[in-house]
């Protein structure tokens, strides 16, 4: 998918419409403004890359509410997607 | 066994009322008992979408207020002999009924009808309380737009807070030609955001403009947004029928049913 949209470049206002609301929305379920999970993704981030090399452009967190079934309100979960660029930095 | 819906969304001007219109004469038109209630007080709609505006004697305030009995404020449709309307109040606005008393009101008419649709007004205030207190299920209408579907996601947040999990999307609006050129959010788009059973899609139709003119619910007839209303009908009553597709052969419900048959 990420290839497909660096091929076309600009991406479409369907995307950006699916995109904003994605993050928008997860705020909005969490009470939680998104200025605050830039803030929790640059301290995951800060920590993590002190013992590996990560791509903190592409790394991504959420938070969901997503249970078992559908959109439960059991179990808020924090997801982490960090890649990581070298595991051989890991010290 | 009756069955209350409540149809909501949260923004205004999303399609609830023609929604709720449509989907309770479609359920009429199958056999069906069906009473709708406006409970939007102070801005009544569905009487004039319904084109029985010159009917209403009494009202939903009316009833709570004990004015008058519950019979007397049930308007029977021109159209469909089991069809009814308990309009709102025009003159009065939404503190005058409160969720309480819209329980006990449906109550009494659960054993008369056998679904029970109540249109919710837009907005998140008292309105909103009173419509979701007595529903076993929901349909939460919205359109492909961010507006919309932010409103959706409130709302389907409250009703879950307020135990109501029976709930159910309604996509109206949705125009193929924009999804084709990518400038609009697809179905699949809508239901991966929202994460909530489809029961309904339902095209940007001139039609709707036009019946609503007329006063005349265009479920059931021969144009793309009246069939799109008989098939939630169908859903309603437990048949799967394929969603219309007009750019896909494949038919959309067998890969929705797939999602959530998975899970």
């Amino acid at each position: 998918m990420i290839v497909f949209k660096n091929i076309l470049k600009r991406k479409s206002s369907r995307e950006i419409a699916k995109d904003r609301l994605k993050i928008l929305l997860i705020s909005d379920r969490v009470n939680c403004s998104p200025e605050m999970m830039e803030m929790i993704k640059d301290d995951i981030a800060k920590v993590i890359s002190k013992y590996m090399k990560i791509d903190t452009k592409s790394m991504e967190i959420q938070i969901t509410k997503t249970g078992s079934k559908g959109r439960s309100l059991k179990n808020p979960t924090l997801y982490a997607n960090i890649p990581i660029l070298d595991i051989n930095t890991i010290k | 066994m009756s069955e209350v819906i409540v149809v909501t969304s949260g923004k205004g001007g999303v399609g609830k009322t023609t929604t709720t219109a449509n989907v309770g004469t479609g359920l009429a038109a199958m056999g069906k008992k069906v009473i709708l209630i406006d409970t939007d007080i102070g801005l009544r709609n569905l009487d004039v979408v319904m084109g029985l505006e010159n009917r209403i004697v009494y009202n939903l305030v009316d009833v709570v207020e004990g004015n008058c009995r519950i019979k007397q404020a049930i308007i029977r449709d021109k159209r469909y002999p089991t069809l009814f309307l308990l309009p709102s109040a025009q003159t009065r606005d939404k503190s005058a009924v409160n969720p309480s008393q819209m329980v006990k009101m449906i109550g009494h008419l659960k054993d008369q009808f056998d679904y029970i649709i109540l249109d919710c007004p837009a907005g998140i205030e008292q309105g909103f309380q009173n419509a979701i207190a007595a529903a076993d299920r929901a349909f939460v209408v919205t359109t492909p737009e961010v507006s919309a579907i932010r409103d959706a996601d409130r709302i389907i947040g409250l009703l879950e807070a307020n135990e109501i999990h029976k709930i159910d999307l309604v996509i109206n609006r949705i125009r193929y030609d924009m999804i084709k050129r990518g400038d609009m959010m697809s179905s699949e788009d809508v239901v991966d955001i929202l994460s909530l059973p489809l029961i309904g899609m339902v095209p940007d139709d001139e039609n709707v403009v036009i019946a609503t003119n007329q006063g005349e619910p265009l479920v059931g007839n021969n144009t793309l947004a009246g069939k799109a209303y008989q098939n939630i009908c169908h859903r309603v009553l437990g048949r799967e029928v394929p969603f219309l597709d007009l750019e896909k052969g494949i038919s959309f419900w067998t890969k929705v049913s797939g999602i959530f048959h998975r899970s």
